[in-house]
C-alpha cells in the first residue's frame, strides 16, 4: 500500500504538462545499465497486514510492563509517563511540523523549546539551556567542543572520570579521535573507589574540560564542589553529566559551580523504546553562549508587537557558517524536549520532588534488604541516589539469566566495563517499583546464590 | 524593559501561569520505610512551575494550534522530504512490546526488536546496494560525521596518512563542511557547472593524494541528478579517495537506481525523510550509514548479526556484532529505535514496486509544478529535475522584493513556504520539493498562489513585504531576539519576588 494519491487520468495529465509520455522518461540522466533495478523485499503489505506483522514483532520481546520486573537502570530508567504527556505529543501540529525555520507559523514549536530551555536551566541550576541533542552521550562529547572552542584549540588535555558512564566514554573517544586531544583519568583507581579526589593529581594549565557524572555511574553521589574549585585555578571547565530526576532533590550542579551540566533527558517522560529516540540537554552559563552548540530559541517580538519566539545567535550552527560551525548538529529531539517540557509542567515543583523521593527511599530500602543477604554485600558506602552496586557471589550474567526466568530483569554486569568490578551489579529502583517487588527480587537472589 | 512591557502576550508562558500550591500529578507514598537524606547534597530549592493537568494540557494545545504542520496542508520545503507521515506508524512505534523494553535487556528477550532491527539492516542494504548497514547514527548530520570518520580510518589503517582534505560541491548542506571540520579536515569546496553538476574538470584538477574523499549530493540540492555521476566517482577513486554520498536526496531514487551501484562508498538514510518517520518539530531523526565491503569492519558498533545459528527448532539468536576495525560508538544503545520502527513499517508496506513509485510521483510531482511555473520563476539549471527544484524569488520589474517576501507571502495563501535562500549558489533561492504524496489538486493551488504572488510582486509590492498577514503572528525582530538574549522564561530574582 502506498500514500500517493494520484488517478492514472490526473498522472497521464501532470505528464502531457510536462511534455512527457510516461514515468521513465523523468529518469533519463539516470545510467542506464542501473536505472530501475529489481529489489528484492518481500511482498507489499496492507496496513492491516502491517499492524498485525508488526504486533508479533513486538511479541518477540518481554517487556518491562507486562512481563517483566525491571531492577535495570545504567542510563535509561524505568519511570511512569503521565497519560497526558502522549497525549501531547500526539498533537500533529507538534510531531509533523518542520524545523521552526519560519518563526511567524511555528510559533508553538518555538515557545515550547523556549519554555522546555527554562525548565532545564532551573533543573540544572545554569543559566541557559540549548534546543536539544541526541543523547546524553552526545550532549556530553558537545562539551568537549565547547571547551576546545573556548580555548582556541590551545589547550588539548581532557580529564574524564572512569565513573562516567562506559558508552558516553566510548562516543567522545570516537568524536575525537581525529583531533589532537588527550583524555586523561579513564583509568580506574587501583583502589577501585573511582573517587573524584583521584582526578586531582590530572589538573594542570593544559586542562581544557574535567567530566563527571552525578550521582555517577555506580549511582553515587559526590559533592563536585572542591573539584571544581581546583580545575577554575587552572581556569579548566568542569561538565557534570547529570541525572535529571535526582536533580529534583540533590544539589544542583550549578551550585557546586559547574560551568556545563549535559545528560540523558530520557527519564523526563520518554518512553524506554529500546534505547530511543531520547534526549540529550546541555546547559551552561550565558558566557559561554557563542561556543554551545546546538539550536537556541530566544524571546523577542513581531511587528504587532506580540511577545514572540525566534531562533536566534544561528550564526554559530552549520547552515551558515558551514565548515566553521560550532557543531554540524542539525536536527536534534525537538519532540522529546517536548515530552521533557510537558512532564517537567505537570509534575512540577512538588511533583518532581515526589518522584525523585521514592526512588530514594525505595532503592534505599532495596539496598538495605539486599545487602543483608548472605553472600551479597554493597560495594561502596558513598551516598547514592536510586541506583547501587551490589557484590554477587556468581557472575552477574548467570543470576540475571535466573532473574529472568523468574521475571526479573536484574542489574547491569558491571564487570564488562570494569575488570576489577568482576561479580559486580548495579541495580536501578524507581517508584515504578513496589515493596514487594523489593522483597521478591531478594528472595530470588538468596535463592540463586545456593543453585 | 519599557519595550517589553508594551507587548502583548498571546499565551503566557508556563511560569507565568503556575500558581502556588497547584500540582499536576501526584504519585502514591512511599510504601518502604523512609531514609535519611544526605541534608549537605540536597538543592535548596526546586524551582519548577505549579499547574494543574488541565493547564498543562490546554496551554500545550494552544501553543500547538500557532504551528503549521504537514497534517494542515501542503509543505514543499526544499531537502527536507515533508512527505505525509502514516498513522499507523505511531501505533506501531507506541506497541508496548517495543516501546517499554530497556536498552540493556539480555538479547534473549528483545529478539522482536533484534529481528526488526536486522530485518531493517537488509533491506536498506538492498534499496541502496550497500554491503552493509549500521542504524546507529541518530540524525543525518550524525550520519555524516560517523560517514567522515569511517572515510578517515579506512585510510589511515592503509597507513594512508597524508590526506586531510575533504572535497565537498559548493551546492551542499552546511552539514557537510561542518562535519568534515568536526573531525579536523580542511575543507575544499568544488564548483558546479553551467548546466547544475559538479565541474568535472574543477574537481579533476584537485583529486591528489591529499584528497579524503567527496562528499556528494545526488540529486544535487538543485534537485538534478548528474549528468557525470559515474565520472565523478571514477576521479575520486583513481586518486584514492572515497566516495560519500548525503542520502538526504535518497527519496527520488528508490527504485529507480541504487547509490552503491553507482560506485558510491558510503552513505547516510535519513529516515525521517525518505522513509515517513515525522520530524517532529526538528528530531528526532534517524541516520543510518550503509558501505561497500570494504568499508564493512569499520562500521560503528555494534551493529545487529546473528551470534548463534539455528539448531533444531529454535531460530538463529540475533545479538550485537562488534566489526573488526570499528570507529567505535557514536550514539548510546542502539539507535533510534522508536524510529527503525515507524520506517521499518512503512517500507513493509511499500515493497518494491510501492519504493519506485514513491520516486516515480515525487520526480513527477516537482516536474509538474516548475511546468506550471515556466515563464513566471527563473528557474536556473532548467532540465528535468528530480524531487526538487530551486527557483528564484526575485523578478527585474519588482526591485526590492526578495525570495524571503514570497515565502512570507505564501503563508497567507495557507502553505507553507518553500526552503529559501539555499542552496548558496542560487540568488534569492526557493527551494520546492512537493513529495510523492501531494494530489494535483494541492499543486494546482500551489502554483496558483506562486503565479498570484509573482503578479503583485509588482503591482501590490506591500503585500509582499508586510506578509504575512492571515497568519497568528507577523515578521519576527530577529535583531532584539539576538542583541537582548532573552533564552529563559525564568530568572532567579523573578522566582523569588514570585516564589
Amino acid at each position: 500500500m502506498t500514500y500517493i494519491p494520484h488517478s492514472p487520468q490526473e498522472r497521464d495529465a501532470m505528464l502531457a504538462a510536462i511534455g512527457l509520455k510516461n514515468l521513465a522518461e523523468l529518469f533519463k540522466d539516470v545510467p542506464e545499465k542501473h536505472r530501475f533495478p529489481a529489489l528484492r523485499l518481500p511482498p507489499a503489505l496492507t496496513e492491516m497486514e502491517a499492524a498485525i506483522e508488526l504486533g508479533e514483532l513486538s511479541l518477540g520481546n518481554e517487556n518491562v510492563r507486562t512481563d517483566l520486573v525491571c531492577f535495570l537502570g545504567a542510563g535509561a530508567y524505568n519511570h511512569y509517563i503521565p497519560a497526558a504527556v502522549d497525549h501531547i505529543l500526539q498533537r500533529s501540529e507538534f510531531y509533523t511540523a518542520y524545523t521552526p525555520y519560519q518563526p511567524e507559523i511555528s510559533q508553538g514549536t518555538l515557545q515550547a523549546i523556549f519554555e522546555y530551555q527554562s525548565l532545564i536551566a532551573a533543573l540544572t541550576g545554569m543559566e541557559v539551556s540549548n534546543a536539544s541533542h541526541y543523547d546524553g552521550a552526545t550532549a556530553v562529547t558537545e562539551a568537549i567542543n565547547m571547551a576546545y572552542a573556548q580555548f582556541h584549540g590551545k589547550r588539548t588535555k581532557i580529564v574524564l572520570s572512569p565513573a562516567v558512564h562506559p558508552q558516553y566514554r566510548a562516543v567522545l573517544r570516537t568524536y575525537t579521535q581525529d583531533l589532537r586531544l588527550t583524555i586523561a583519568g579513564d583509568l580506574p583507581s587501583p583502589d577501585l573507589a573511582f573517587a573524584p579526589q583521584s582526578l586531582l593529581p590530572l589538573l594542570d594549565e593544559n586542562t581544557a574540560l574535567v567530566i563527571v557524572q552525578y550521582p555517577d555511574f555506580f549511582g553515587r553521589i559526590h559533592d563536585f564542589t572542591a573539584l571544581i574549585e581546583a580545575a577554575h585555578s587552572r581556569s579548566a571547565l568542569v561538565c557534570i553529566a547529570a541525572n535529571p530526576i535526582a536533580l529534583g532533590l540533590l544539589k544542583t550542579p550549578g551550585e557546586m559551580g559547574a560551568d556545563i551540566v549535559a545528560g540523558e533527558g530520557q527519564p523526563l517522560g520518554i518512553p524506554l523504546s529500546y534505547g530511543g529516540p531520547y534526549l540529550g540537554f546541555f546547559a551552561t552559563r550565558k558566557q559561554y553562549i557563542h561556543k554551545m552548540a546546538g539550536r537556541l530559541v530566544g524571546e523577542t517580538m513581531d511587528n504587532r508587537s506580540q511577545r514572540a519566539y525566534v531562533l536566534t545567535l544561528t550564526a554559530r550552527e552549520q547552515h551558515i557558517k558551514r565548515e566553521r560551525a560550532t557543531s554540524n548538529i542539525c536536527t536534534n529531539q525537538g519532540l522529546m524536549a517536548l515530552a521533557a517540557a510537558v512532564y517537567l509542567s505537570l509534575l512540577g515543583k512538588s511533583g518532581l520532588r515526589q518522584v525523585a523521593e521514592l526512588c530514594y527511599h525505595k532503592a534505599h530500602y532495596a539496598a538495605e534488604k539486599l545487602g543483608r543477604i548472605k553472600g551479597y554485600s554493597l560495594c561502596f558506602d558513598a551516598p547514592f541516589f536510586h541506583e547501587f552496586a551490589l557484590c554477587c557471589p556468581k557472575p552477574v550474567a548467570e543470576i540475571n539469566a535466573h532473574l529472568l526466568e523468574h521475571g526479573f530483569l536484574g542489574g547491569y554486569d558491571l564487570g564488562q566495563d570494569y575488570p576489577g568490578l568482576k561479580n559486580y551489579m548495579l541495580l536501578a529502583v524507581t517508584e515504578m517499583n513496589s515493596k514487594d517487588e523489593i522483597d521478591a527480587l531478594a528472595e530470588i537472589l538468596e535463592e540463586v546464590a545456593y543453585v | 524593559m519599557s519595550e517589553s512591557s508594551i507587548m502583548k502576550i498571546v499565551e503566557p508562558n508556563i511560569y507565568e501561569l503556575s500558581s502556588a500550591g497547584r500540582t499536576g500529578i501526584t504519585f502514591p507514598l512511599p510504601d518502604v520505610p523512609r531514609t535519611e537524606f544526605p541534608a549537605s547534597l540536597l538543592r535548596a530549592d526546586l524551582p519548577l512551575p505549579e499547574l494543574a493537568e488541565v493547564d498543562v494540557i490546554r496551554h500545550y494545545i494552544k501553543l500547538s494550534k500557532f504551528n503549521y504542520s504537514l497534517d494542515d496542508g501542503f509543505y514543499p520545503l526544499g531537502s527536507c522530504t515533508m512527505k505525509y507521515n502514516p498513522k499507523i506508524n505511531e501505533d506501531t512505534a507506541r506497541l508496548p512490546g517495543f516501546a517499554c523494553t530497556h536498552p540493556l535487556q539480555p538479547v534473549e528477550s528483545v529478539q522482536g526488536n533484534l529481528a526488526l532491527m536486522y530485518q531493517l539492516q537488509e533491506w536498506l542494504k538492498e534499496i541502496s546496494g550497500f554491503k552493509a548497514v549500521s542504524l546507529q547514527p541518530a540524525a543525518g548530520a550524525h550520519g555524516e560525521l560517523t560517514g567522515v570518520l569511517i572515510m578517515r580510518a579506512y585510510h589511515a589503517i592503509r597507513g594512508d596518512t597524508k590526506r586531510n582534505k575533504m572535497l565537498i560541491p559548493d551546492s551542499a548542506h552546511g552539514t557537510n563542511p561542518a562535519s568534515s571540520s568536526m573531525s579536523g579536515l580542511e575543507v575544499l569546496q568544488v564548483p558546479s557547472d553551467l548546466r547544475g553538476n559538479v565541474d568535472l574538470n574543477a574537481l579533476r584538477a584537485i583529486c591528489d593524494e591529499t584528497v579524503v574523499g567527496l562528499m556528494l549530493t545526488n540529486p544535487n540540492t538543485l534537485g538534478l541528478f548528474d549528468e557525470h555521476i559515474e565520472d565523478i566517482i571514477q576521479a575520486v577513486h583513481a586518486c584514492g579517495g572515497l566516495v560519500y554520498g548525503d542520502g538526504a536526496n535518497l527519496n527520488a531514487l528508490l527504485g529507480i537506481v541504487r547509490p552503491g551501484d553507482l560506485g558510491f562508498d558510503l552513505m547516510h538514510f535519513n529516515l525521517h525523510k525518505t522513509f515517513s518517520t515525522p520530524h517532529g518539530g526538528g528530531g528526532p531523526g534517524s541516520g543510518p550509514v550503509g558501505v561497500s565491503e570494504k568499508l564493512a569492519d569499520f562500521l560503528p558498533a555494534p551493529i545487529i548479526g546473528i551470534i548463534e545459528e539455528s539448531h533444531s527448532e529454535h531460530p538463529p539468536l540475533l545479538g550485537f556484532i562488534t566489526p573488526e576495525k570499528t570507529i567505535g560508538r557514536v550514539k548510546a544503545f542502539h539507535g533510534h529505535f522508536g524510529m527503525l520502527v515507524r520506517a521499518y513499517t512503512y517500507i513493509a508496506m511499500h515493497g518494491a514496486d510501492g519504493l519506485r513509485q514513491i520516486a516515480e510521483y515525487a520526480v513527477l510531482n516537482a516536474n509538474y509544478i516548475k511546468a506550471r511555473l515556466k515563464g513566471i520563476f527563473t528557474v536556473p539549471f532548467d532540465r528535468i529535475c528530480m524531487h526538487e527544484f530551486v527557483a528564484e524569488g526575485q523578478w527585474a520589474d519588482a526591485p526590492g522584493i526578495r525570495a524571503l517576501d514570497v515565502a512570507k507571502r505564501l503563508m497567507d495563501y495557507d502553505f507553507h513556504p518553500p526552503t529559501n535562500y539555499f542552496p548558496l549558489i542560487v540568488h534569492e533561492a526557493l527551494m520546492i520539493e512537493p513529495t510523492e504524496t501531494e494530489n494535483k489538486g494541492t499543486l494546482d493551488a500551489f502554483s496558483d498562489a506562486l503565479v498570484k504572488i509573482a503578479e503583485e510582486a509588482s503591482s501590490r509590492p506591500e503585500l509582499l513585504k508586510e506578509a504575512p498577514h492571515k497568519t497568528p503572528f507577523g515578521r519576527m525582530d530577529e535583531v532584539k531576539a539576538a542583541r537582548e538574549l532573552v533564552l529563559c522564561c525564568w530568572l532567579p530574582e523573578d522566582f523569588e519576588q514570585k516564589g
